[in-house]
Formats: structure tokens, sequence, C-alpha cells
């Protein structure tokens, strides 16, 4: 049943499924969680119980969504050495106790912070509180800052020296390594991504809420802040795409020609390609829509650079065209429709219209999964621009994989999809079933929850639980109001 | 840039102890997990996973933490044992999608509740199984070539792996009843009770079998066990077994309350030092050592300052849930 399908593309297949699913869901808590601090900061500075209960309505959502990030990155963690047995033997010197760091912040993050900040508010008290949901959201960031560390050195490696038995061992200086060349423009790309996603995701939310009651004062408050966030942040990360996309020009350039469909050079000015059908195996772009000097004005910043193309890159090295290049549309396309929206924001403030304009609020509910789709285009970009390599230049992904049989790597990825489909398509309708629900004045508190408080793979419950198992005389639905009467 | 001796060991201690404080804290999870079908639904059923709501996910993140080790202090080991045994390990990481998901979904969806209990015990045997079947794979000897794994992708399958794996499933039954005998009271901590006694009895006579078995799987294990001076210090193991497995069924017997959870570990700390006899200093026995498998001393010093930091943190916190929520289990809903 599988002949002429090779475990190599199995194994690569496995990989991408398993990681686009897990990076869906931190690329939203790492949003969500910096959300949940600034509405907490304004809850306390202000004192406006609005801010307390949109916190307690997207903690809700939180808690499901890092629960499923947890459980879907402990299959990660090992599939490294499942499937890709001889890059973790030779890279893992390298690149292991960066994990091992990315592995011990999530864990400490897990078992210190997130307890206290889903149960423990009437415990600990705001302050404490409030320095909780700050170390969660700043606990996030840290663990995005380790695995994208990892990441770019595979895309730009620096700081190794090879070793007698083939390894790549770290060489004298861990920042070398650590800060290789693509790390800082990836990690502020990556991360903004994630605002932005977040951004959209609330955003929508608040816009159907609009949609049904466009005085609810709890979806004026999240769709205007996420139109703020859009209108301030998607500009930024159109620069930043940019920093990013002339980082790679200079250390993957390979990778850039695939994005813009370069099969030939272009000594005198190299066009911007809009549209247009690859074909790698003629090296040829079909029907290409394309705009004179355009790509070497971006690029080089002058209309007559030359260009080199993948004419330059002998075949066995070049990445597959046509994933890249439809990949990097659709991501270009999203950010620059969030602009749109960002912009119609800001033009619907001036008309005093944010919260009266359905059509500005469905468009804002088309665009809520924008930056997942974004997201996960952006790293097909990136991941599949790196290929022939795992380790960019030095290591082929034909000689990474493990000596797995092809029906076994079949079987596992079969295995992976229909788990994943269940238990996940579960997990996102728990999700936007509490999205759905209007917030309200008054929203729960998950400790207070009356029979299922959210609490799955990566939340240790709080104290509070402590007083209700030996307590169990104490009324379910109090301390709710002990943060708010002054509030 | 050659591995660091002492370092190394110094990891090996590290890994070891990640890899028995996930199994004796997963351990009586996953036991639980199990056993749920046999208590009753509704309050028995609540109760038991109240026990360990508060604590599993935390319990289950030391399974990341050996898995992230092993892969950044020996990289070899962490590259030879999964491919050899692929399919158990996938096994165990869909089995325990499924067990964590079924604790919180279990309460977010009643009219499916039957199913997430399935899914419940269900994932929690196939992980437990996977993982004693992996430790059995990893003692009947992996075939390696060039820094690779060289058998099949079925050679994990034998009767001694399925040894193993029983022997594991039997223990963590044990270690789940003896947490739920000092959890429960009432009818649902005499249910325990009784299966702990069943589960003891089972993982007994499944330990007396591994241990019969693997000296004969290879001249090098019988040489460890039964030869000098290997036998001084081995001896004193099954000496040290009966004993405590002598004060387990006694204090069921006397329906001692703690007792049998601390002797359960204990019965745990013991084969964890058996197989210290059979394997050290290999981690891949008869073929690669720890320090064939060791990354640089770099590495590994890198490394060593972060879990310095974070390690006692971490077991100092996990020490600080356990205490808030001490006591037996309360009669309400889902705490």
């Amino acid at each position: 049943m599988l002949d002429g399908i090779d475990a190599l593309l199995l194994a690569r297949l496995q990989f991408a499924f398993t990681v686009s699913f897990h990076f869906i869901f931190p690329s939203f808590s790492i949003g969500l969680a910096s959300y949940l601090a600034v509405l907490e900061a304004l809850w306390l500075r202000t004192g406006k119980a609005l801010y307390l209960d949109l916190f307690r309505y997207w903690l809700k959502i939180f808690a499901i969504a890092f629960a499923m990030g947890v459980v879907s990155g402990i299959v990660l963690s090992y599939q490294f050495g499942t499937n890709w047995a001889v890059f973790s033997d030779k890279a893992g010197p390298v690149v292991g106790p960066l994990m091992a760091y990315e592995v011990l912040t999530a864990f400490f993050l897990e078992a210190g912070f997130l307890g206290v900040m889903l149960f423990g508010m009437s415990r600990v008290g705001r302050k404490l509180h409030f320095a909780a949901t700050c170390m969660v959201a700043f606990g996030t960031f840290v663990s995005a800052f380790w695995i994208l560390s990892v990441n770019s050195w595979m895309q730009t490696p620096t700081g190794y020296v090879i070793g007698a038995n083939g390894q790549f061992l770290p060489g004298p200086s861990w920042p070398a390594i650590i800060f290789n060349p693509s790390f800082p423009f990836r990690l502020m790309h990556t991360v903004t991504a994630a605002y932005l996603t977040t951004a959209f995701a609330v955003g929508a939310t608040g816009a159907w809420h609009l949609l049904c009651d466009s005085a609810n004062p709890h979806a004026r408050k999240m769709f205007s802040m996420a139109m703020w966030m859009a209108a301030l942040v998607a500009p930024v990360q159109i620069f930043l795409g940019d920093a990013h996309g002339l980082n790679t020009l200079e250390h993957q350039p390979a990778k850039v020609m695939a994005m813009e469909g370069h099969f030939e050079s272009h000594p005198h000015g190299a066009p911007l390609i809009l549209f247009g059908i690859p074909d790698s195996a003629r090296q040829r772009i079909d029907y290409a829509i394309a705009i004179p000097k355009l790509s070497s004005l971006i690029l080089r910043h002058d209309p007559n650079a030359p260009l080199r193309g993948l004419d330059t890159v002998p075949r066995q090295d070049q990445p597959p065209v046509g994933p890249v290049f439809w990949a990097f549309r659709i991501m270009v396309g999203l950010g620059f429709a969030m602009l749109g929206i960002g912009l119609w924001s800001l033009f619907a403030r001036f008309r005093r219209k944010l919260y009266d304009w359905p059509w500005l609020h469905r468009a804002a509910l088309v665009m809520g999964p924008s930056g997942f789709v974004a997201v996960i285009a952006g790293w097909v970009t990136t991941e599949v621009g790196r290929q022939p390599f795992t380790v960019y230049g030095l290591l082929r992904t034909a000689q990474s994989a493990s000596p797995l049989a092809a029906p076994a790597v079949g079987a596992s990825l079969l295995a992976f999809v229909l788990v994943y489909f269940a238990v996940f398509s579960a997990g996102t309708w728990y999700i936007l079933r509490l999205m759905a629900a209007p917030p309200h004045p008054h929203e729960s508190d998950l400790a207070a929850a009356p029979e299922a408080p959210i609490r799955s793979a990566g939340i240790t419950p709080g104290p509070t639980q402590q007083t209700k198992s030996n307590a169990p005389e104490r009324p379910r639905t109090q301390p709710e109001g002990g943060p708010r009467d002054d509030a | 840039m050659t591995p660091d001796a002492t370092l190394t060991v110094v990891w090996a201690v590290i890994i070891a102890f990640g890899v028995f404080a996930y199994v004796v804290m997963d351990g009586f999870d996953l036991g639980i997990g199990m056993l749920f079908p046999s208590f009753k639904v509704g309050e028995g059923r609540n109760r038991a996973m109240n026990s360990i709501a508060p604590v599993w996910d935390g319990n289950e993140t030391w399974l990341v933490l050996g898995g992230g080790g092993l892969f950044a202090a020996f990289p070899l080991a962490y590259a030879v044992i999964l491919p050899a045994t692929y399919p158990l390990i996938i096994a165990m990481l869909l089995g325990l999608v499924f067990r964590g998901v079924a604790f919180e979904f279990r309460w977010r969806d009643p009219r499916h509740r039957a199913l997430w209990d399935l899914a419940f015990a269900g994932g929690s045997l196939v992980a437990a199984l996977s993982q004693g079947m992996t430790l059995g794979a990893i003692l009947q000897g992996i075939a390696v070539e060039n820094r690779a794994y060289a058998g099949s992708w079925w050679d994990w399958l034998t009767p001694y792996t399925l040894l193993t794996g029983l022997g594991t499933v039997a223990g963590y039954c044990l270690l789940g009843a003896a947490w739920l005998v000092w959890k429960l009271d009432g009818p649902a901590q005499d249910h325990a009770y009784r299966v702990a006694r069943l589960a003891a009895i089972a993982t007994l006579a499944l330990l007396v079998a591994v241990s019969l078995y693997t000296p004969l799987l290879d001249a090098e294990y019988w040489r460890r066990w039964f030869e000098a001076p290997g036998i001084y210090f081995a001896s004193q193991v099954p000496l040290l077994t009966a004993i405590v497995t002598s004060a387990l069924f006694y204090g069921l017997a006397k329906r001692w309350e703690l007792a049998p959870f601390l002797l359960s570990l204990a019965l745990f700390l013991l084969g964890m030092l058996g197989l210290g006899v059979s394997m050290w200093p290999y981690i891949v026995p008869d073929q690669v050592t720890i320090w064939d498998a060791a990354a640089p001393e770099r590495s590994q010093a890198f490394m060593l300052v972060g879990v310095g930091l974070t390690l006692p943190l971490i077991i100092g916190y996990t020490g600080w849930a356990y205490w808030v929520f001490r006591g037996k289990v309360g009669h309400e809903g889902y705490h």
C-alpha cells in the first residue's frame, strides 16, 4: 500500500503535522498571556470591574489553549528521537541543551505560576496574583526564546565545531550559538505574529458579540483593544517581516529565491512576481504576473540591483519552490489584510462608528482565524525553505532520519492524524463554545466554578481548592465578591 | 571537547532521578486510570479522580524532563533507544494524550462522559504497558551499528517484553490502589484495599518472573547477579524486596493507611536498584555506556546550570502542592 512513498517523506509529513498542530496553541497562548496581564494591570490601576470580567472571560479560554499546547508539546519532545535519530545524535550536543532550557522553563512556569494565576486570586491577594500573571506571560516568552533559538540555529548555524565522530559540538561561546544570525529577527517576527494572532481572535470574538448586541460594554472594550493592536502592530509586523526577509537573503538566498519564484537570475533588476504557477521540474514560473524591478527595489533598495536566481543553485540543493512560493503569498496577503482592518478601524474611530459598523464587525469576524493561518503559512515558508537540509547547508534531511521502515512511520502518521483530529477538535469546540457565550458582568471565577473548574495538562490547580477539599461545608460560590467589592 | 567523566555520572544520576520521579508519581496516576472502571460510576470514580486531579500534570512533566534531559545529555542513547522502541513510544504518547484530556473533557461534556472515562482508562493502560515494554526492550538488548539502531521495527515484541509490560501494569495498579487507600475512606477505601492486595500479588509474581528471566537473557546479567563480586551487592536487592513485600501484605491485612503506599514506593526503588545492577554503566546494554553516549562537557555543564537552578524549585513546589492537597478527598464534586 505504501509502495512509492518513502519513509523519509512520511517522517517529514508526520513532523510537519504534529508541529503545525502544536504551533497553533502556543501562538495563541503567548499573546493571550500578555493580554491577560494587560487586563489585570488595567483592573488594578483603574479599579473598573469591566477589566476583571474580561480577565476572567479570557482566562478560561487560555486554560484550555495552554493545556492543549502542553499535551501536543510532549509529543514533540520525543519526536526528534523517534523520527530524526541521526539529527538528534549529530546535533544533540548543540541543540539539546537549548531544548532542555525550553523544557525547564515550561516546567517551572507550569509548576510555579500557572496554578496561582488560574485559581489563586482569593488566596494570594491581588498584587501577588498580578505578579504570577506577569510571570506566566514572561514564561511563555522565554519558552519561545529557547525554542526559536534552536530553530534559528538549524537555519543559520554558528558557533559550533565538528567533532571527530561527525557530531556538531558547541564551540567556546554559547552566546554565539544562541544568538545566531537569524535568531533576533525570527524571535521578533514570531512573537509579534503571536500578538497579532491573539488580537484577531479577540477582535473576532468582540465583533461577534457586537453584531449580536452593539451595546455590550465588554464586547466593545475587547473589540476596541484588539483593533488598536491591529492598527498599531500590523504595520510593525510588516516592517519586521521585511527585515527578516533581508536577513534571510543574506544567509539563505535560495529560500528567498523560492519565496520570490526567481528561477532565473536578473542582472539588471528583478521583477516582483505577484502570482504565477511555479514549475520546479522545468525551472520556471508559468502565467506570471509581475511588476518589473520591484523585487530588487524591495530586497536591495535599488531597482537595477542584480538578483541571483535558482539557476545559480544546484538542483539537489534547491528547496521545493511551490509550497514556499504559495505559503509566502498567503502570509503576506493576510498581513496586508490585517493592516487593512487596522486602518479601517482607525477610520471607524474617526467617524465614531467603531461599535456600530456591522460590515467592519463582519470583516473582523472573518479575519478571526487569519492569524493562525498566517502563522502556519509563515512556518511553512521558513521550514520548507530550509530544505533539503535540517542543519542548513551542513546536514541533509535525507541523512537525518531514523532508520525506520515506511509502514512503521505510515502507521504512526495515521494514528496521529486520527487522534489529533478527534481530541483537538473536541478541545477547539469547547473553546469556541466559551467564545460564543457573551462576556457579562460578574464573570465567574475559575476557582469558584460550581462543578468543573478548568484544569488539564499543564495546570496545577491553585490553593483555593485546598479549602474546598478540606472544608466541604464552605459554600461554593463565594470568593468572587472579594476583590470586586471595592473595585 | 570530550565528555567529562564525573559530569557524565552526575547527569546519569539526574536522568535516573527524573525517570524514578516520573515512574512513581505518574505511576500511581496511571494505576488509578487503569483501576478507574472498577470503581462505581458517580461518587467512587469522582473521588478517585479528584485524588490525583491536582497533581497529575505536574507528575507527567517529569516525562518531558526525562526525554529532554536524555536528548541533551546523552544524545546517542536518545537516538538509538527511541527508533528501536518506535511503536511503543508512539503508543505511549497517544495514550497520554487521551488520558490527559480526559481529566478536562469528562467534566465539560457530561453527555459523553462514558466515552471520556474509557479514554482515561484505556489511555492509562496503553501508556503503562508501553512504558514497561520499553524498559524490557532496552534490557533485552538493542542492535546498534554505526551509531544507529540496526534492527527492525518489531524487535521489541518478545515474551520478555510482554512480561515487563505486564509487570509495570501490575506495579502501577499497586501504586494507584495504595494511593487510594491513603486518600479515600468508607466503601471506596475497602475496594482499594481489595484491589491493592490483588495488585500486590500480581506485582510480586511478575517481579519474580522478570527477575528470573533477565539473567537468562545474557551471560553478562548472569555474571552480575550470580557470581562474585557482584552477588554480594546484588543479593541484597531480592532480600530487601522480600522484607518490603512481607511488610506490604502485613500492612494491607492490618489496614494501615499510609504504609502500603510508602512500601510500594520502596518496592519500585528496589526495582530501580536492580535495574542499576543489571545495566550500570551501560545505557544500551552491552553496546553503549553512559560515557559513549554523553554529550561533550560544554553541553552538559551549560545545562547543569539551568537544572541546578530550577530543579530544587520544582521539587519544592511539587512538595508544597502535595502538602496543600493533603488529607482525605472530600465527597463533593470535582475539587
